[in-house]
């Protein structure tokens, strides 16, 4: 029953994000012709619900109301527009989303209110009563009219109401959540005549829900305790918010509410939703770990070819990841209208900016200092003060806007009580796609092949006739590249700054060294390993304090495994 | 030569060092007398802001040997020196809170001002005993000391070496950065301790004050640099040496490498206790950004510029770095990181015996078997 | 090997040459105006446009003929976001530098660190960011925010017009969070909110991973009544928060969250959207009409050469502290420190928003309070505001340590830490 009522809910996300995600394999082809389906709802119902009879009645009552919606403050203005709603005229709705979408101005000079639609710079009016082109106008003579947290919630709640017996399924979805908190008994005949007429489960199961909600106030005993186990059934948060409502006590540990039968249920009610949701809390926490691992893994794969390989120890990784997080902002800048695209397109190009860099790095200044790994850390330590540096001086020292695509934001609902964000999850599949492809480069091609040669034995290798000189720029390019590549990725989870190198460049060698070096499993298992723990200790020793643990710990475990996880012999590997 | 005569025996061939220290005692004794005797309207006048810069110098400049003796001479780079540091600042900032006493905004005699708005009744246990200051200065070289002892004997006992080791000092450095901007450790979270008032008695924002402070740092460091040359030359210091060029071969002889690292990482850790102690009331604050593992590695850049596995090399280049980095903020705001992270990679690529090497080339040109090409073995085999 | 040595010689040379080089010149009679503010480090992104805004002010101020017949020169240092530094560039501008002012410090634990010194030394010290309050120093004059002047206005509007029941206390783990918490907490608590209704949550800096904080705050709001997030997360925690916050599915008409360290600045930097519509209480609004506020945003981007620039409040902080002080010194005749301390007790300045900013007594000023939507062109859009001006309260009247001080820098009382019970000045 479960089964069919996920699916049902996800319908159309999931369809269309496993095929995101699929392509999202296939080197993200297939994504623009998506990324446009969070439609909006706005536009859809207006004829449906529509009278076209034009009552004079009506016409002077809108007129009376409108020009109240100017008043400064929001208690009369929702008092305004709970009356504005009442008009049973299709022109309020109208109104009203105009209103919801800030589109609702009016003029300076004679005080009417007026709709707008923005061109170019300009702004169009049109009128209130009838939606006819009034005139274009300039942005300074109208003011808009306000609104706030609290007045949208109502305006959506009363456009909700008109909505619930639409006829396009995900309006009505939409409508029937909007209401679902707002316990008006009033609404009870249209709910009750949605459910005759619904055909979808899942649907149904909501309008049940809703039902439920408002009669578990009702004055029956029975109606109630029916109600109360059937909230049982729901894993929506409103569910166990009634119920602990029921459930609440006074100050001397009594309940207040006075029905020994509908406690009894309640109880047993919470029981079953406090199970289902630990479990789910459970598993959600496991995505968490496993979503802060391949942010760690992204952030860490580059360093662990760059350090583990070739034994470099790279302080200005950190900037390259960041050079990537900005070489997605300059695309972005670039092609503002595929902002779906861009960061597609940001993928080889960061890898390609990072790779460069890196490149440069290694014949400017690595290339003097091998055989001197911890020099090489002092010199890059510089380099990435002056990476730092340029970003301030050349771009700027505020962080810049990284825009994210629809397709990125929002999250996979598996249930109401479990969802997954879709920018972690494409993530952590990014991950795991750019450590695969890494792996087939070191384990499949002639270049991986001379990496690993001069890895493991330089002279040997200068023996076969390798261009040592050149594996180890490409080397050093390919870790730097996929840092650029790790950067497209952060820029999608957190600031891009000159500072976002700084906070993972220790986390990242954590993780390599942990793994032990050389070894990419190693380096990925390494990272999933701490992102769990992480996300298991925090609940209840706090982000700070499971930091702390975790490093402790790993200093701990260093002692126990000198050479990590998966020990393996490479240049860095000791000096034994 | 005549400054022989001045000089312990141990130090008879340590002609860098005789002349730092030569000039230490000159600078302090001129710094001292033109702040004292010379009006302050006269273009001689070294202001107190001068002395207290130059005092801060001269605590980093004693972190920087305590670093060089580990480093250079044994091999082991610690990039987490500055939590040693910072613990010897920390316990030197708790005496100067508890001395504060009930001039602190609330007029709290017990409590520092930080516990008192965060709503605490009673003093924790480990700020216990703060308020004498021999049992601070106890503390200063014993907290550092045994961090010290304990991560080096866990450390040195299963042989992490090299590079993993640097990381591992950063990793520890790291943790205890998080731990000290918690607000519930009780040591002032992110703002650390400060508004200090007075230390033995004596204002701490009186000249005389300043200027004491500044001898005994300038004291500090010149008997940290005789104590740091003795042991350099001490039997235990040529074993060290020996652990560096060729760890197995010692091991194979007979030498227990672990317990000589293990001393020498202590002894090295209470040195940088001291710095901080001193450093602390000379700067007015301690907070938990000395942990940052930034700052460790910034210090081993110093030694590095200076010139490592000399020890005066490590004190010329705390102090040219620092002084380059007052100068810059001040003369080139915006663009001092390109100047610094300019100096840091040219200085690794050219100087690689620092600052100091560059003399010896001028004034030696056979090439010594110098201490830094044995590390270099060592790292690469 | 010859070419190599050389170039060693050459480039030991340029170090020495570079670092020994101080020209120190000497500008004749003018007035000097020390700029204290981070341009590198991790403070740069907040900073370095408030040493913009008082270089501008500068300027202007000179355009005018400078003061008291003198033109006006500007100091500027960078403390690298480095707290033992600010200390130290403090004294450099004092005592070598002679400035006669310090416009600077943002975080709570930079102007700690400089307190001692600008004390010691007689200094004067305009700071222009909202902060924890508890303090009240002669020689430091404070144009941002007080806690009651932003978080209690913000959490009355919660309560009232938003009626929220239930409140998730979130911030960094620093002094000011832990502080505005502390008395906001206790405001709630005399306000009727039980403590089970509270949730209380620290976090690192530059924390970036919310997932499982956020989760919880959704667990914690879907308990049936009402649920606001009061936000003390400091600048760049903030972004991934947010983001976080509109994955997850909570939108702002759900859970709101109002902040105290999101402004203009801020959001210039960021993708908005997850961000609309989520609530920011400040002293100044980039938004605001009025013909000061214009008159500024035409200077500032004039100045910076850029439209796209924003304006924020520890600006509109700056420019009210730089304005003060500049009418301070003609009305004492003097750039001494205790003659302009005086002169500014008292001072008013129109606030960009409208009515007239006034130093208190306590050295706080009196300004109104804005609470304000995110729009999502990155501007705020005020949704309430107080009627007139609220004086900022350098101790809190929530916290039992400092509910009986006062700061009054004027005769006879001349104290920042006075005891009204007993009559006492704690100072000293």
């Amino acid at each position: 029953m479960k089964s069919i009522q996920k699916k049902n809910i996800l319908h159309c996300y999931v369809k269309n994000h496993i095929r995101y995600l699929m392509s999202c394999l296939l080197l993200f082809t297939l994504m623009l012709s998506h990324s446009t389906y969070a439609s909006s709802i706005s536009k859809t119902n207006i004829t449906d619900n529509g009278s076209k009879q034009q009552v004079s009645t009506k016409q002077t009552q809108l007129e009376k109301i409108i020009p109240q919606l100017r008043v400064k403050n929001f208690k009369k203005k929702i008092a305004s527009i709970k009356q504005l709603a009442e008009i049973d005229d299709p022109q309020t709705i109208v109104i009203l989303e105009a209103l919801l979408n800030s589109k609702l101005y009016y003029q300076k000079s004679d005080k009417k209110v007026v709709i707008i639609n923005k061109k170019n710079n300009q702004y169009e009016t049109f009128s209130t009563l009838n939606n006819n082109a009034i005139a274009i106008v300039q942005k300074k003579t109208l003011k808009k009219i306000t609104t706030n947290n609290k007045l949208r919630k109502t305006i959506r709640a009363l456009l909700a109401k008109k909505k619930i017996l639409n006829s396009n399924l995900d309006v009505r979805q939409n409508a029937l959540k909007e209401i679902l908190t707002a316990n008006d008994a009033s609404l009870l005949p249209v709910l009750e005549q949605a459910q005759r007429q619904e055909t979808d489960k899942s649907q149904q199961d909501l309008l049940k829900l809703a039902i439920a909600l408002i009669e578990v106030h009702s004055n029956n005993s029975e109606t109630r305790q029916s109600a109360v186990k059937r909230l049982g059934n729901s894993l929506y948060p409103v569910a166990k918010g009634k119920l602990t409502k029921i459930l609440e006590t006074d100050e001397h540990g009594q309940y207040i509410e006075q029905d020994k039968a509908v406690i009894a249920l309640a109880e047993k009610a919470m029981q079953r939703i406090s199970s289902k949701l630990s479990l789910f809390g459970n598993l959600e926490t496991l995505f968490f770990g496993l979503s802060l691992g391949s942010v760690l893994l992204l952030a860490a794969i580059g360093l662990s070819i760059t350090f583990g390989v070739m034994g470099v120890i790279n302080m200005a990784h950190g900037e390259l990841i960041m050079l990537g997080a900005y070489t997605t902002y300059l695309v972005q800048q670039l092609m503002p209208n595929d902002i779906g695209l861009s960061l597609i397109v940001a993928i080889p190009a960061a890898f390609i900016v990072s790779g460069l860099f890196g490149v440069a790095i290694e014949r400017g200044v690595i290339r003097h200092l091998y055989g001197r790994p911890l020099e090489t850390l002092l010199a890059t330590f510089g380099i990435s003060l002056l990476l730092q540096q340029m970003v301030r001086t050349l771009i700027s020292a505020q962080n810049v806007p990284v825009i994210t695509p629809s397709w990125l934001s929002g999250s996979l609902v598996l249930n109401p009580a479990f969802a997954l964000t879709y920018n972690r999850i494409y993530i952590f599949f990014f991950a795991l796609f750019v450590f695969a492809m890494l792996m087939l480069i070191l384990k499949k091609t002639s270049l991986g092949l001379q990496v690993r040669a001069v890895a493991q034995n330089r002279g040997m290798a200068t023996a076969m006739g390798i261009k040592t000189q050149w594996v180890d720029s490409l080397t050093f390019g390919l870790g730097s590249g996929v840092a650029g590549v790790a950067g497209v990725a952060l820029s999608q989870l957190t600031n891009v700054g000159p500072n976002l190198g700084q906070a993972y460049i220790i986390d990242s060698f954590m993780v390599v060294v942990f793994g032990g070096v050389e070894n990419l499993w190693g380096t990925l298992v390494a990272a999933m390993t701490l992102g769990i723990t992480n996300k298991f200790l925090e609940p209840w020793a706090g982000a700070v304090m499971a930091k702390i643990i975790v490093l402790i710990s790993l200093i701990i475990f260093i002692q126990k495994r000198p050479n990590g996880l998966f020990p393996q012999k490479g240049r860095a590997s000791g000096g034994h | 030569m005549l400054l022989n005569y001045l000089f312990p025996h141990f130090m008879h061939e340590d002609t860098g060092g005789k002349w730092l220290i030569s000039l230490l005692i000159a600078i302090t004794l001129l710094v001292v007398m033109f702040n004292f005797f010379i009006p302050e309207s006269s273009a001689l006048h070294i202001p107190t802001y001068m002395v207290t810069l130059l005092g801060k110098y001269l605590c980093l400049a004693l972190l920087a040997i305590a670093l060089d003796l580990v480093w250079g001479y044994c091999g082991i780079l610690s990039l987490g020196h500055g939590a040693f540091f910072a613990l010897g600042g920390y316990a030197m900032g708790m005496y100067l809170m508890r001395q504060i006493g009930d001039r602190g905004v609330y007029g709290n005699a017990e409590l520092p001002d930080f516990m008192v708005f965060l709503n605490w009744h009673e003093l924790p246990w480990y700020w216990q005993g703060f308020e004498y200051f021999s049992f601070t200065a106890l503390m200063i070289i014993l907290v550092p000391g045994l961090l010290a002892y304990v991560f080096g004997w866990m450390t040195f006992r299963s042989r992490v070496t090299g590079v993993y080791l640097s990381i591992m000092t950063q990793a520890l450095t790291y943790a205890l950065l998080l731990a000290f901007f918690r607000n519930e450790m009780g040591l002032g979270g992110n703002n650390g301790l400060t508004d200090f008032k007075d230390i033995l008695g004596f204002s701490l924002q009186a000249d005389g004050t300043r200027i004491i402070l500044f001898t005994l740092s300038a004291l500090a460091l010149i008997s940290g640099y005789i104590a740091s040359r003795f042991i350099v030359q001490s039997k235990l210091g040529k074993t060290v040496v020996a652990i560096r060029d060729a760890e197995l071969r010692t091991r194979f002889i007979g030498y227990k490498v672990e317990d000589y690292k293990l001393w020498i990482f202590v002894f090295s850790a209470m040195l940088a206790g001291i710095a901080g102690a001193l450093y602390v009331p000379q700067v007015g604050i301690i907070n938990p950004g000395e942990f940052s593992p930034l700052n460790s590695i910034e210090l081993a850049i110093w030694v590095a510029i200076g010139g490592r596995g000399t020890l005066f090399g490590a004190v010329i280049g705390a102090l040219l770095v620092n002084y380059a980095k007052t100068y810059f903020t001040g003369a080139l705001p915006e663009f001092w990181l390109f100047a610094l992270g300019t100096l840091f990679i040219v200085s690794t690529l050219y100087l690689p015996q620092g600052i100091v090497g560059l003399f010896s080339q001028f004034t030696n040109k056979q090439q010594k078997q110098s201490a830094k090409h044995g590390a270099l073995q060592e790292e690469t085999t | 090997m010859v070419i190599q040595s050389l170039k060693k010689i050459a480039v030991a040379a340029a170090i020495t040459a570079a670092t020994l080089t101080t020209s120190m010149v000497w500008a004749a009679d003018t007035i000097k105006v020390g700029v204290l503010h981070s341009l590198s480090g991790t403070m740069a992104i907040s900073e370095t446009t408030l040493k913009d805004t008082v270089l501008m002010m500068i300027e202007e101020q000179n355009k005018k003929g400078g003061l008291l017949g003198k033109k006006l020169e500007a100091v500027v240092v960078d403390p690298a976001s480095n707290w033992p530094l600010f200390a130290e560039k403090t004294r450099e501008l004092i005592e070598k530098e002679k400035v006669d002012v310090i416009f600077g410090c943002w975080t709570s634990v930079s102007r700690k660190s400089v307190l001692p010194v600008i004390e010691e030394l007689n200094g004067l010290l305009f700071y222009p960011v909202q902060y924890e309050g508890e303090e009240s120093s002669k020689n430091v004059f404070y144009t941002g925010a007080a806690p009651n002047q932003q978080a209690i206005p913000a959490v009355d509007y919660l309560m009232n017009d938003l009626e929220v029941k239930r409140w998730v206390l979130a911030g960094t783990d620093y002094v000011y969070p832990r502080t505005t918490n502390k008395i906001l907490e206790a405001y709630l608590l005399a306000k009727g909110v039980k403590k089970e209704d509270i949730m209380i949550n620290y976090t690192p800096f530059g924390h970036s991973d919310w997932q499982s904080i956020v989760s919880e705050i959704k667990k914690f709001g879907s308990q049936g009544k009402k649920t606001a997030v009061v936000s003390t997360i400091n600048g760049d925690a903030n972004v991934p928060f947010y983001k976080e916050l509109g994955n997850q599915n909570i939108s702002s008409e759900d859970i709101p969250v109002v902040a105290f360290s999101v402004g203009e600045e801020e959001l210039s930097g960021i993708d908005t959207k997850p961000l609309v519509g989520h609530l920011a209480a400040w002293n100044y609004f980039m938004s605001v009409e009025t013909p000061e506020n214009e008159a500024f945003i035409k200077k500032w981007h004039s100045f910076i050469k850029s439209d796209k620039r924003v304006t924020n409040d520890p600006m509109e902080a700056t420019y009210i502290g730089f304005t003060m002080w500049a009418k301070a010194v003609e009305k004492a005749k003097s750039v001494k420190t205790d003659a302009v301390e005086q002169a500014m007790i008292g001072m008013t300045v129109p606030n960009l928003t409208g009515g007239m900013a006034i130093m208190n007594k306590n050295h706080h000023l009196s300004k109104p309070v804005l609470i304000g939507e995110i729009q999502d062109d990155g501007q705020i859009e005020t949704v309430w505001s107080t009627d007139g001006t609220v004086a900022g309260d350098a101790w809190s009247d929530f916290l039992p340590g400092s509910k009986d001080l006062i700061s009054d820098w004027t005769a006879p009382i001349k104290c920042g830490n006075y005891n009204t019970k007993t009559k006492k000045c704690l100072a000293k």
